[in-house]
């Protein structure tokens, strides 16, 4: 059950730490010397255009991908050299709602939810169903407990998954696009959820998203990755405010070809 | 140009990687099975009798009817063999052995491998492509304990049952194609049958079952963790894992043979 940081407690004032991370897909540089820290109860969001390499980040944090060089470190444990069993302690205190959702196609939506209980709780049943049934009352879910995950759309799919992301009261979430493809109303009331959930539990909670409104709304710092890179990480108004042009591009929706080689992109073309 | 040498090469260290991932995947779910339940990481006995259900219970009607017609097959060619030598009566020592040693287990392991060899690389492929196999690492979930260590350890227990099953039912139906043309009955056949044959006759198959069992269970998870590519990529990987379980099966026994019949 959520207990207070009892896990490796060393003395770093940060509950996520990326330092100098740099990630490869095949000899694809994808994340360049990327750093970024997170103070515990701060709601961090990534922003970057399509491909820029949040997901990637994402990854990297969850210790689903290797950095090539640089460190990732959860609540001051690094988490490469980390031991099973310290992964295990530190993925039991985090919650991930994935892009797509990654519900278990062959659970119900209450089973899903409660899978993470069954796995790491010794609740018995009843108690089980009715800790999933309050988170997914928590995403406006209540009643579609017998679904299977097919049967469900684009944005209940996400709702889902943020239910199961909950369940087990983690202390650091990660979130990565919660509002795309659901309707505004929905995508305030998630922002809305996000901002208690901090204020109520102090959960430590990044999020990734292309939503400017709803980066604005949510965030206390914003990160902006661009093509594998930083560009700018600072407080909202830090960032509205920042000179740099690429990032007001990206804050206007403007077009990033600007810097776009002709011929180079002419030879792309017929090549 | 990339020389034919460079492409075997290539290909030859991605066939040893393949094999230490799968000798991997075997050492790590030996691992939790006995590990597990120290760690209050147990392998769940519900997920084991799922799988039994799928790998054995479900392809039962099947290995029956296999063997059952395999067994009326060397009936007929044993006795059509033996007439021409007047040793007819030979074909019920014939049938008991090559059924127990030989037969039975590879009639349990082809089917097995073309039924679960195809749908376990197809659900953890799936699962791979959906993400939930990652979903399941950062819940602290290891797929290896969740979804391999189930399949392996019901493998293991299943194998051997089918392949009692195929021995059952090839014996019979061995038997009763010779009893209608040797006009010896059937109880006397079987009885026969169990004169001639020794434990270590029946040991043979259930130690090959045990190691097929093995091989499926390995190849099918190793493809369905490798699959990449989207829905051709997974169709690709799920026949692939059946191309290469029956393939494993057939060296295997090859070296069983060679080695226990020496
Ligand atoms: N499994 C993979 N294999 C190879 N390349 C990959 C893989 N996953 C992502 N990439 C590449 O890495 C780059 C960054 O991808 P990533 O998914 O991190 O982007 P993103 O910022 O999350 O984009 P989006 O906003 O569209 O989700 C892309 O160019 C993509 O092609
Ligand atoms: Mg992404």
């Amino acid at each position: 059950m959520p207990q207070a940081a009892t896990v490796t407690a060393s003395a770093t004032p940060y509950a996520i730490e990326v330092e100098d991370l740099v990630s490869y897909y095949d000899s694809r540089r994808i994340l360049d010397e990327v750093s970024l820290r997170v103070r515990p109860g701060e709601i961090m969001v990534v922003m970057g255009g399509s491909g820029s390499g949040k997901s990637t980040l994402l990854r990297h944090l969850l210790g689903l991908n290797r950095p090539a060089a640089g460190r990732v470190s959860l609540f001051g444990a690094d988490i490469s050299q980390a031991s099973a069993r310290e992964l295990y302690q530190l993925r039991r205190r985090m919650g991930v709602s994935f892009q797509n959702g990654a519900l278990f196609n062959s659970m119900t939506v209450e089973e899903n939810v409660a899978f993470p209980l069954r796995e790491h709780t010794r609740l018995d049943e009843r108690t089980i169903r009715i800790m999933a049934r309050m988170k997914l009352e928590v995403v406006n879910l209540a009643g579609f407990e017998r679904l299977m995950p097919a049967q469900l759309s684009g944005g209940m799919i996400k709702r889902a998954a943020l239910a199961r992301a909950l369940v087990m009261d983690p202390s650091l979430l990660f979130f990565d696009e919660p509002s795309a493809g659901l309707d505004p109303v929905v995508s305030a009331d998630l922002d809305e959820l996000i901002l208690r959930l901090r204020d109520a539990l102090r959960v430590t909670i990044l999020v990734v998203t292309h939503e400017l409104d709803s980066a604005f709304r949510i965030a206390d710092r914003i990160t902006v990755l661009d093509q594998g890179r930083i560009l700018i990480t600072g407080t909202v108004e830090e960032v509205r405010n920042s000179p740099s042009e690429r990032v007001q591009n990206l804050l206007n929706r403007r077009s990033e070809e600007i810097d776009v080689d002709p011929e180079e992109y002419l030879r792309r073309l017929t090549d | 140009m990339r020389t034919f040498i460079e492409r075997t090469g290539e290909r030859t260290l991605g066939a040893i990687e393949e094999l230490g991932y799968a000798f991997s995947l075997c050492i790590e779910s030996l691992y939790w099975l006995l590990a597990g339940p120290f760690l209050q990481q147990p392998v769940r006995l519900s997920a084991v009798v799922a799988e039994m259900m799928k790998i054995g219970v479900l392809a039962v009607p099947v290995v029956l009817l296999l063997a059952f017609a395999n067994g009326a097959m060397m009936a007929i060619q044993g006795l059509a063999t033996l007439r021409e030598f007047g040793a007819e009566s030979q074909v019920v020592a014939g049938i008991a052995y090559s059924v127990t040693r030989e037969f039975g287990v590879l009639i349990a392991a082809i089917v097995v491998a073309g039924r679960s060899g195809s749908a376990i690389a197809a659900r953890i492929g799936s699962m791979q492509m959906s993400q939930e196999v990652d979903a399941l690492r950062v819940m602290g979930v290891e797929p290896v304990r969740h979804l391999v260590a189930p399949i392996l350890l019901a493998m293991l227990i299943m194998m051997p049952v089918l392949t009692m099953f195929a021995n059952a039912a090839a014996i019979i139906g061995g038997g009763i194609y010779t009893s209608m043309t040797l006009s010896m009955p059937l109880a006397v056949f079987i009885e026969q049958c169990f004169d001639v044959l020794d434990w270590s006759d029946l040991a043979q198959g259930l130690y090959k079952a045990l190691v097929f069992g093995t091989l499926i269970a390995l190849i099918a998870c190793a493809n369905g963790f490798s699959v990449s590519g989207g829905a051709e990529g997974l169709g690709r990987f799920t026949t692939r894992s059946v191309v290469l379980s029956i393939a494993a099966i057939v060296v295997a026994d090859m070296i069983f043979t060679y080695f226990l019949n020496r």
